[in-house]
């Protein structure tokens, strides 16, 4: 057992950077998933991974192989689609999901005119798909700082950011934060996966955001444990994809997202809220 | 007057919900907003609070501000599957004090108590208002309603979806508020209802029908034009005020 789950760990310090890493995308991603799952745009968090490519590849373009500038790049690419999929919404009275499709559609075209223009597949695989085997200590630090600055983020626009989920008009008619709780989320959302690509790649890195909220909602009702079970469901299946990743020799990141995967399968299964099972089980039930 | 609309036009892509309104809300008053479907009763709130800009026309808060304005929304505008509590919905109506960071103080948490227990809430507080009934949701917004203990009170269709006793129980909190010198304006479809309980009354379809004592409005040659006017959308109209199309 010391040899299957501690060993790979305890030996080798990439494991143990690759480790720290994917904990430290774990509970801010998390999070910041759960408000995606919960204001329904679950499939923004996944345009938006598309739409950090050409600020990425720019980045790569210019500087290398250079963490701080493919970073740089996307953050840029990511908060100008944000920003401005959200300014044609509310200036145009036009459906948000519409103009993010427009604008992420024109961003993903550019960053592979841009790759195929100038790099090569090789590089392309690496934007994609990230390797968490390879975290060094800057990506490791830039991680850590993502992390740090969604959770006190969060914690700072958390009362507006439930409003504008749940009862917008409210939020509106009680202050002028609705569209700072709106504009700071999606920068959460594009920080987050600027982040992610690093370690598991831009289309992998959505997934650690959907799928633990995903699955947690089988689990558990209340906000506050929704939030604090996906980072548990989220450093969990980490720890087992990379040691999937060691053993089977698998690449990291489709290891880590497969796993969570296999847990949102048994959570929507075999969960103890609106699961399969519970739907078509009879239960014991109360009186009043 | 505590509110008043001055030659008053909303509207969205140039058409008009709302023409041409003057009239003044004096503090204190019950008024019930009655109209057709798409009779731009939604859309006047929606201008008051501040939320959509006029096209033509101004409405002006007299010694309030839009912080003073509490609005009940239609049950639908709400995402009712949100994992939040009914007392932490609740305790939201004291966000003027507390705004977006502060902590609840123990006098909140009284106030909640107390809005719960006036609403007939109590053993609510930890429940998820994914579980509650379209009538105990109505309550628990007006349990809201009543921690915000605003000047100026907005109902948008508080009674849709509500059996006959909780409508007894909300009208009399309407009726308690009214005592109280709160000025409260709310869109109603039932006119017996409107008859019974709003000495005041402003009839909607588009342009303003009639308004003043609820009596006087709520009269048979008065609906039937509301009902016209309400039928008249045209999406060839020339501008306003003009022969000029579009």
């Amino acid at each position: 057992m010391f040899e299957l789950f501690i060993q790979p760990i305890a030996d080798f310090s990439f494991m143990q950077r690759a480790l720290i890493g994917c904990i430290a995308i774990s509970i801010s991603a998390a999070p910041v998933g759960v408000f995606l799952m919960l204001r329904r745009m679950s499939l923004t968090g996944d345009a938006m991974a598309h739409a950090i490519l050409p600020g990425a590849a720019v980045g790569f373009f210019i500087a290398g192989l250079s963490i701080e500038a493919m970073t740089i790049g996307g953050i840029i690419a990511g908060c100008a689609v944000a920003l401005l999929s959200g300014l044609v919404s509310r200036m145009t009275s036009v459906a948000e999901d519409s103009s993010m499709a427009a604008f992420y559609l024109i961003s993903l075209a550019l960053g592979v005119l841009i790759i195929s223009v100038r790099g090569s597949q090789v590089d392309l695989l690496h934007v994609l798909f990230g390797s968490a085997l390879a975290l060094h200590n800057e990506a490791l630090y830039l991680l850590g700082g993502i992390s740090t600055l969604t959770l006190v983020t969060l914690a700072l626009v958390f009362r507006p950011l439930v409003l504008e989920c749940m009862d917008r008009l409210f939020l509106q008619s009680v202050s002028h934060l609705s569209p700072l709780a709106h504009f700071s989320f999606l920068m959460l959302v594009v920080l987050n996966l600027v982040g992610g690509f690093n370690a598991l790649g831009t289309l992998l890195s959505v997934g650690m955001m959907i799928l633990p909220s995903a699955a947690a909602r089988y689990w558990v009702k209340s906000l506050d444990m929704l939030l604090l079970s996906s980072c548990l469901i989220a450093i969990a299946s980490c720890y087992i994809g990379l040691l999937l990743s060691y053993h089977a020799g698998w690449p990291t990141g489709p290891a880590i997202i497969l796993t969570l995967g296999f847990g949102y399968v048994i959570s929507f299964m075999f969960g103890l809220n609106n699961s399969l099972t519970s739907q078509y089980t009879k239960k014991k039930h109360l009186s009043a | 007057m505590l509110l008043s609309f001055d030659n008053l036009t909303l509207g969205y892509e140039a058409h008009p919900a709302v023409h041409h309104l003057n009239y003044g809300v004096k503090a204190g008053a019950l008024i019930a907003l009655v109209g057709p479907n798409g009779a731009g009763k939604s859309t006047l709130f929606k201008g008051i609070m501040g939320q959509i800009q006029p096209l033509d026309g101004h409405i002006h808060l007299n010694g309030i501000e839009t912080k003073d304005i509490a609005y009940l929304p239609q049950l639908n505008q709400l995402d009712r599957s949100f994992p939040i509590t009914v007392q932490e919905l609740v305790a939201l109506g004291a966000w003027n004090e507390i705004g977006a960071f502060g902590h609840l103080k123990n006098s909140h948490k009284e106030q909640v108590a107390f809005a719960l227990s006036q609403l007939n809430l109590k053993g609510f507080e930890k429940r998820l208002i994914s579980s509650l009934s379209g009538g105990q949701m109505q309550r628990v917004l007006f349990a809201r309603l009543l921690v915000q203990n605003a000047q100026l009170i907005l109902l948008d269709e508080p009674f849709t979806g509500v059996d006959s006793r909780t409508t007894h129980d909300l009208l009399h909190m309407i009726s308690a508020w009214h005592k109280q010198g709160k000025t409260i304006i709310a869109v109603l479809h039932d006119l017996e209802q409107v008859r019974q309980h709003f000495p005041e009354c402003l009839l909607l379809s588009r342009e303003p029908i009639a308004f003043g004592a609820t009596s006087e409005v709520l009269t048979d040659a008065n609906w039937l034009r509301a009902r016209k006017l309400n039928e008249a959308f045209d999406e060839h109209a020339v501008y306003c005020g003009s022969h000029e199309a579009p």
